[in-house]
């Protein structure tokens, strides 16, 4: 499970990105650097960007300009997709978008890259059966009534952030990207969420977690990176602030707008 | 852990609703006319007229389940059986003529999805829109005018697209039998396979549950959806030169009949209106049930007057039905709605979500 031997500086660095949408400036001049084995927490409030961030940096959109490198190479913009981001082992779990509500589990598990032969057809049996490793071995779901024949629409929030985690960390991601985990998720499934993502840096890979719950982003990020109206207006080391701290710079950053 | 097997014994069987619904209205015409139901006459018209039916019915299959929809079909039957009929009567093309007719609707279908995809104009108003333009060239085109394709039967064409393979047979309604029925058995087959086993098919399913998900998993939404469109004008293309063989006549306005009856078959058959959920073999159950519909009201003594009213009446308690049983969160709208949320839906999600509690916490 470890990750291949590193010969590079950061897995992943934006230089002067801008996004455009139509009219609206998303994203204004976001340099950034996500080195090996550290949790970065991205905060800021509504609208500030973090999800178009987040998906400029994994490929579902292309920025308007600016460079993107992954492991210290360039990646041509235009050229760059979600299989791209895959292939080089940067993984995503969306608050909500991760899974297909009317599909089972094993499509889920395997859809965009299926074990397939050369004709696309689906081994169907393979999957499954995979599927099952991953439910049992990754996730840990045992006697809990889910099948790889569940369909995602039967699950609890919680067991689908466990589905959506657990199928990143089978393709043995070296930077896990975390959109609001445990929103919408009760205390005891949060708990393990954190967890998780303690195991990611043990493991040796880096993680983005994005989070509106300052208290948990706080407790595991190695550095907490602020974004505010498309731009970043800060990077902070946790230990530096407590959180009742960081909530006071949140809000009178609010305000200044 | 009874909530999540609960909507599994429908998903487990595919269609099997539709089937055992079929095989009720079977019981029910040969019981009210076994004259015409108990004798084979009416199954081998059935394999003569039903496959441009079918046809179009799996390609809107795919449709659907990607959550979109395609009103043009019907002009492509128009058009490129128009494209097809005019290079095979007056320039003599033989199989040329099928080769441009196939491709003509390949075009149209094609030309659907770009405007779809790259243009981000929703389907309905593409293929509304389209459907007029194509049926309208059609019409320019042919002048009007009908084409009668007298004596294509000793065409190479004929014989192997809708001959009838045992015309020499001594047993009468064995000679009836005609060869589209197996073309069409074979491509279904196939489209089968495509969408329960292969990555194309799992694809429209994903799209059709949700464009967002989709993208972020990574399937090429823009892509495959053209692909769908292509292969709906392709398979329109194919139900246009099947029915302009078979009747040995072009005119402009043949496919109109279709739009209803073929989306209705789709719905019938299982495949959601909503996306995401999608079932060939119950579009054709939907076929055969929108085919035998026609059939047995005219056999039973009534006018064809009727056919309409009651296809439209069954293709209403199905969607009904499906939305009851395949999406409990629906239903439960659906009552609130009317105003059963106190003791009826409320309860049941309230329950639900109890037991969802419950097992997180072991």
């Amino acid at each position: 499970m470890a990750p291949a031997q590193a010969d590079f500086a950061s897995i992943v660095r934006l230089e002067g990105v801008q996004k455009f949408f139509g009219a609206v400036h998303a994203l204004r001049d976001i340099n950034l650097t996500i080195g090996r084995n550290e949790i970065v927490g991205l905060i800021g409030d509504n609208g500030a960007g973090k999800s178009t961030l987040i998906k400029v940096l994994t490929g579902v959109y292309a920025p308007t300009a600016g460079k993107i490198f992954v492991r210290d190479r360039e990646i041509q913009p235009n050229e760059y997709s979600v299989r791209m981001a895959h292939e080089l082992s940067i993984e995503t779990v969306y608050q909500d978008k991760s899974l297909a509500e009317k599909q089972p589990l094993w499509r889920n598990f395997f859809v965009g890259r299926q074990i397939a032969n050369r004709f696309g057809f689906i081994d169907i049996k393979r999957e499954k059966k995979v599927a099952q490793e991953i439910l049992l071995d990754v996730i840990g779901f045992r006697g809990v009534g889910i099948t790889v024949d569940s369909t995602v629409a039967n699950l609890s929030g919680g067991e689908r952030q466990g589905i959506a985690i657990g199928r990143a960390m089978h393709y043995n991601a070296d930077l896990i990207v975390l959109d609001e985990p445990t929103a919408a998720l009760g205390v005891a499934e949060v708990r393990k969420v954190v967890d998780f993502v303690r195991k990611i840096k043990n493991s040796g890979r880096a993680c983005i977690y994005i989070e509106h719950n300052l208290a948990h982003v706080h407790e595991v990020a190695d550095r907490l990176v602020v974004l505010d109206r498309g731009q970043i207006v800060s990077q902070i080391d946790p230990k530096d602030m407590t959180v009742a701290e960081l909530t006071e710079y949140l809000i009178a950053l609010q305000r200044k707008g | 852990m009874a909530e999540r097997s609960e909507a599994s014994w429908l998903q487990r069987f595919e269609a099997l609703p539709i089937i055992i619904v079929y095989a009720l209205l079977l019981a029910l015409f040969m019981y009210l006319s076994p004259g015409v139901f108990l004798a084979p006459y009416m199954y081998t018209t059935f394999l003569s007229t039903l496959p441009p039916l079918i046809l179009l019915a799996t390609g809107l299959t795919f449709v659907i389940g990607a959550g979109e929809i395609d009103l043009c079909f019907p002009s492509i039957i128009a058009f490129s059986g128009f494209i097809f009929a005019v290079l095979f009567k007056e320039y003599e093309l033989s199989w040329l003529a099928v080769v441009a007719g196939l491709a003509s609707g390949i075009l149209v279908g094609f030309v659907n999805g770009l405007i779809i995809a790259k243009v981000g104009i929703p389907s309905f108003m593409t293929t509304l829109g389209t459907q007029f333009f194509w049926a309208g060239m059609a019409t320019v085109l042919s002048g009007g005018k009908s084409y009668a394709l007298r004596g294509a039967e000793e065409s190479s064409v004929w014989q192997w697209i809708v001959g009838r393979p045992f015309a020499s047979s001594s047993v009468d309604w064995l000679q009836q039998i005609s060869i589209q029925a197996l073309w069409t058995a074979i491509i279904v087959g196939f489209l089968w396979l495509i969408l329960t086993r292969h990555r194309f098919g799992e694809h429209t399913l994903f799209i059709g549950d949700s464009n967002d998900v989709s993208r972020v998993v990574g399937i090429d939404v823009d892509r495959e959806k053209i692909k769908i469109f292509t292969l709906m004008g392709f398979l329109a293309a194919c139900a246009a030169i099947i029915l302009t063989l078979e009747n040995k006549n072009f005119f402009g306005n043949q496919g109109q009949g279709y739009l209803l009856t073929a989306i209705a078959s789709v719905l019938i058959g299982g495949t959601s209106i909503f996306g995401g959920r999608a079932t060939i073999l119950g579009t054709v159950f939907g076929c055969l049930i929108i085919g035998m519909i026609e059939a047995g009201l005219v056999a039973a003594g009534l006018t064809g007057a009727w056919v309409r009213t009651v296809q439209g009446l069954i293709f209403l308690i199905a969607i009904i039905f499906y939305m009851y049983a395949d999406e409990p969160q629906r239903r439960r709208a659906l009552l609130a709605r009317m105003g059963f949320t106190g003791k009826f839906g409320g309860a049941r999600a309230a329950g639900s979500e109890g037991t969802a509690l419950k097992r997180t916490k072991s």
